[in-house]
């Protein structure tokens, strides 16, 4: 087999063992399911009466999207700790000193992380769905949004892996990652339509990545106009992808 | 070059203002067990990174199977295993997924690695745990594990890192007994570890490390030798009883016997057990009684005192 193709396959190997161990360690599936839950339910049915937002369905449908964008994004903060976790541990030397691909370390973490976070935001979406949620934009403008926010995770998680990589201890990278994912998810437009916060706070809002990609998600999900979001979602996360991608793969070379 | 196993030449390695290692040469013979000694922060483990393709030397030059470790790292990498202080399992799976899961790492065919796996769990015992996962393994069988984990890929040259640090008393003789058996299969090892007894026990040829340099190699007893040969020791009741000993056995050493409380050595150089029966007829003559009677060989803590001024367990600061 070619060097690609092992690249292919070790990657998928390290996939799966990062998978299995999801599957098997309780607090990761509560943190990853149940939370989001937890959040689409609280806004839903407890924030959500006293939010106005004008789109078709109300508050719910201008809800979810924002939902699943903040879960794709906080989905990163298990990337980060599991790297974190398998640096101190000394897991990356024993699979450095062996003969598969340099890439499958990084690349079976992503790809784990991708199928992972998919789940998730279809869990999202049946909840979404119980709660009274609808997509407006058939079946394939739907599509496009879980892909949209799954290549959203994809970018964050690139962010993610740099910091758990970098910080290489599991309760720094936690508390490091509310520090930046906070604000980022929550000054946006995933929850409350930016128009209702102060001038100096809109500033930001309006231009940050998460809300163009968030405002795009809604626009396709509920067969709204895209405007110039999704444009400006492919330029933020393209950004994001091109500077973290190679930070990351030169932080975990780097790494001891 | 054909029966060399591993070869460092100069090697030099800075982190920064620090100087990890200073000058190492070695070579282990290809079949043969290399017991690296020395105490934490002597520069053991870096030599070991090195070897491993982990780190870049400073300067110098590491080839492993006539494989240079940093320009030709890949061919490297297929004939080494490593097993490093911290073990590198996934607590969430289990035994036999853990070994499966490397044996694909190592690009063998998933029936391939699905038999190396059973016949390795065969090998370290660890059967009977094989489908349960390693987080509830104890320390000596995660440390088994483990190394069971670096035998996957069948390796030419294994290296120990410290395999017994933090075991129990127990749970080190069985891993003795497993290294032991690697190697009478003919695997080349360098084991580095700060326990002299497991140096003594396991190694052909032992280097120590102080401060990032070989400050002595031999065997085990060519390095005992240096600090002198044989000691007939024994304890006696009281210490009238000493000064009768110490009276009855007086030239049969080399310098007088040495009183410390109510034990009594005397240094016989090589002539042991000569020197123990002479003792044993002179206390016999004089009515002396004794216990605990025996031949020392000086241990390598005497050595590692003698070669260093301090003594191994010691932080190097």
């Amino acid at each position: 087999m070619s060097e690609l193709t092992w690249a292919v396959a070790d990657t998928w190997v390290m996939a799966k063992r990062n998978l299995t161990v999801w599957l098997r360690v309780p607090a990761y599936l509560v943190f990853t399911v149940v939370q989001p839950t937890i959040f689409t339910l609280l806004f839903r049915y407890v924030f959500g009466g006293a939010i106005h937002a004008d789109v078709p369905g109300g508050y719910v449908n201008y809800l979810l999207p924002g939902i699943i964008g903040q879960t794709a994004a906080f989905a990163s903060f298990a990337t980060a700790i599991s790297l974190a976790v398998e640096v101190q541990k000394g897991v990356i030397d024993r699979m450095r000193a062996m003969p598969m691909a340099r890439s499958a370390f990084l690349g079976g973490r992503l790809l784990a992380d991708v199928v992972r976070m998919t789940i998730t935001i279809l869990v999202i979406v049946g909840v979404g769905y119980a709660v009274g949620f609808r997509f407006h934009g058939g079946f394939g403008r739907a599509v496009a949004m879980v892909a949209l926010a799954i290549v959203l995770g994809a970018a964050v998680c690139c962010i993610s892996a740099t910091i758990g990589l970098w910080l290489k201890d599991e309760e720094s990278t936690q508390a490091f990652g509310m520090i930046w994912m906070f604000p980022l998810t929550f000054v946006s437009s995933a929850f409350v339509p930016v128009s209702s916060m102060p001038g100096w706070l809109q500033a930001f809002a309006v231009n940050q990545p998460i809300t163009h990609v968030v405002n795009a998600m809604r626009a396709l999900a509920l067969g709204l106009p895209l405007h110039d979001d999704l444009w400006l979602s492919a330029v933020w996360l393209t950004g994001i992808f091109v500077v973290f991608a190679p930070l990351a793969v030169r932080v975990y070379k780097r790494v001891s | 070059m054909s029966d060399v196993a591993v070869v460092l030449e100069g090697i030099t390695k800075s982190f920064g203002d620090v100087e990890a290692l200073r000058g190492v040469d070695l070579t282990v013979p290809r079949g043969s067990v290399l017991g690296v000694l020395g105490p934490n922060g002597a520069g053991k483990t870096t030599a070991v990174r090195i070897l491993a393709t982990l780190l870049r030397p400073t300067s110098g030059t590491a080839y492993v199977e006539g494989h240079d470790v940093v320009r030709d790292a890949a061919a490297v990498r297929r004939l080494i295993g490593l097993t490093g202080q911290a073990t590198a399992l996934v607590d969430e799976l289990t035994g036999r997924e853990n070994l499966v899961m490397v044996g694909r790492l190592h690009h063998l065919p998933k029936t391939e690695a699905e038999s190396r796996a059973a016949a390795l769990l065969e090998q370290f015992d660890l059967v009977d745990a094989a489908d349960r996962t390693a987080k509830t393994y104890s320390g000596g069988m995660r440390r088994r594990l483990d190394l069971a984990a670096s035998l996957v890929g069948q390796p030419k040259v294994l290296f120990l890192d410290e395999p017994t640090t933090g075991l129990d008393p127990r749970s080190r003789i069985a891993m003795w007994d497993v290294i032991r058996d690697l190697v009478r299969e003919g695997t080349t090892l360098l084991l580095t570890t700060q326990y002299l007894d497991e140096a003594d026990e396991l190694a052909d040829n032992i280097v120590v490390f102080d401060r990032g340099k070989v400050i002595a190699e031999g065997t085990s007893d060519a390095l005992k030798d240096r600090v002198g040969g044989d000691v007939v020791a024994f304890s006696v009741a009281s210490a009238a009883a000493a000064t009768q000993a110490v009276d009855a056995v007086a030239n049969v050493g080399d310098g007088a016997p040495v009183v410390s409380g109510l034990d009594v050595s005397v240094a016989v150089g090589s002539r042991g057990s000569e020197a123990l029966l002479d003792v044993v007829r002179r206390l016999d003559a004089a009515k002396v009684t004794v216990t605990g009677l025996g031949i020392r060989r000086p241990s390598l803590d005497d050595v590692f005192l003698a070669l260093t001024g301090h003594v191994a367990e010691e932080e190097s600061a």
